[in-house]
């Protein structure tokens, strides 16, 4: 539309000099754009190159102390994803605020792992993820494992390419957890009660617990394992394999 | 926490666009915001007034829009707003995860004035 008398006159391709008074005139822009496209994006980029190294990915969140390493080393223990014989080449890509414990805990297990140290950010972003991946040798990998910040709020929201979203929930937690972080149990595709040999002395009550993630995240299939004795592992290792294949 | 990055997403992406639009001046930044995104709009609003500082975005209002959670009962073939974040269907009392509304993290517009 003409800017002058508002007649429909098609004047828009050129863009005229502005009088003063245009120039303070306000203008909305529509732009309907996600704050995380960026991330949106480069998810899928990871998640097309990742598939193209034959790489099954699993993000692996949960609340700090909650088992994830743990998790990962019964993992490497059990030879997860493997039919009986074969050997499993685990990566892991870790990530903390501070320190290399993790990743060190892990190489200590021969298992190849790199540490992402976030300094003051609370989640992996999917460009961090790249960048760390990188460094593995992902061409003779059969898994990547993310293990993302200990933290049930943000990481819920970045998708890092993954073909798995597993959170993870320890008995000394409460049967509550669910209920308290819903946005992340939502985005769950998988979720583990973790350290089960610990149910008595805690109290916890487990069906409680799992009428809770049914609730809130009823999408979620639901495995009650110990990471320390390898209780339970041997079901979600069957399920693994059927969502690798 | 990851409020200051979202918000320093949002501003990059609407200093990007005024620019493109010849504008030196951003007034206002509307954004949607979904009850389920997992954000804090009070958070958002301490980062928005840190981060304008020193850019075009300096003087700008930020308005937040909470966009309620609206779900989709495929038994009963009805939307409904649930209460809380247990998504049962008033009507059939089944939970379900379709959920239509309430996860944006959306910047929708921007206010700009002050051109090339």
């Amino acid at each position: 539309m003409c800017k002058d008398c508002g007649c429909s006159s098609a004047i828009d391709n050129e863009i005229p000099t502005l009088k003063i008074e245009e120039r303070t005139q306000q203008r909305r822009i529509e732009i309907n754009q996600g704050i995380l496209s960026k991330n949106d994006r480069l998810a899928e980029q990871n998640r097309n190159y990742f598939q193209s190294k034959g790489l099954f990915v699993i993000n692996l969140l949960s609340s700090p102390g909650s088992g994830k390493t743990a998790l990962i080393e019964r993992m490497q223990i059990e030879q997860i994803l493997q039919e009986y014989g074969e050997s499993i080449n685990l990566g892991v890509v870790v990530g903390d605020l501070a320190t290399d414990n993790d990743a060190r805990r892990l190489q200590h297990r021969g298992i190849s792992a790199v540490q992402i140290t976030t300094g003051n950010a609370c989640h992996l972003e999917a460009d961090l993820v790249f960048q760390a991946a990188q460094k593995l040798d992902l061409d003779s990998l059969d898994l990547l494992i993310i293990e993302n910040v200990g933290n049930l709020v943000c990481p819920a929201a970045y998708d890092l390419g993954e073909d798995l979203r597993i959170v993870l929930l320890s008995v000394t937690e409460g049967e509550d957890k669910p209920l308290k972080y819903p946005t992340m149990f939502k985005s769950a595709q998988v979720v583990i009660i973790n350290k089960i040999d610990l149910t008595e002395a805690v109290e916890f009550d487990r069906e409680l617990a799992i009428a809770n993630i049914q609730k809130i995240a009823p999408q979620a299939k639901i495995f009650q394992i110990s990471a320390k004795t390898g209780t339970g592992i041997n079901y979600l290792s069957t399920y693994l394999f059927s969502k690798k294949e | 926490m990851h409020e200051v990055s979202m918000m320093q997403n949002t501003l990059d992406i609407a200093i990007a666009q005024a620019q493109q639009n010849g504008a030196k001046k951003i007034d206002l930044l509307t954004m949607n915001i979904g009850e389920l995104s997992g954000v804090i709009p009070e958070a958002l609003e301490f980062a928005f007034d840190v981060l304008i500082q020193g850019t075009m975005a300096q003087n700008a209002q930020l308005e937040i829009k909470t966009i309620p959670v609206v779900c989709h009962c495929q038994r009963c073939d009805r939307n409904f707003q649930p209460e809380g974040y247990i998504f049962t269907c008033p009507q059939c009392q089944q939970v379900t995860t379709d959920v239509l509304t309430g996860t944006e993290l959306e910047l929708a517009s921007v206010v700009v004035s002050d051109y090339d």
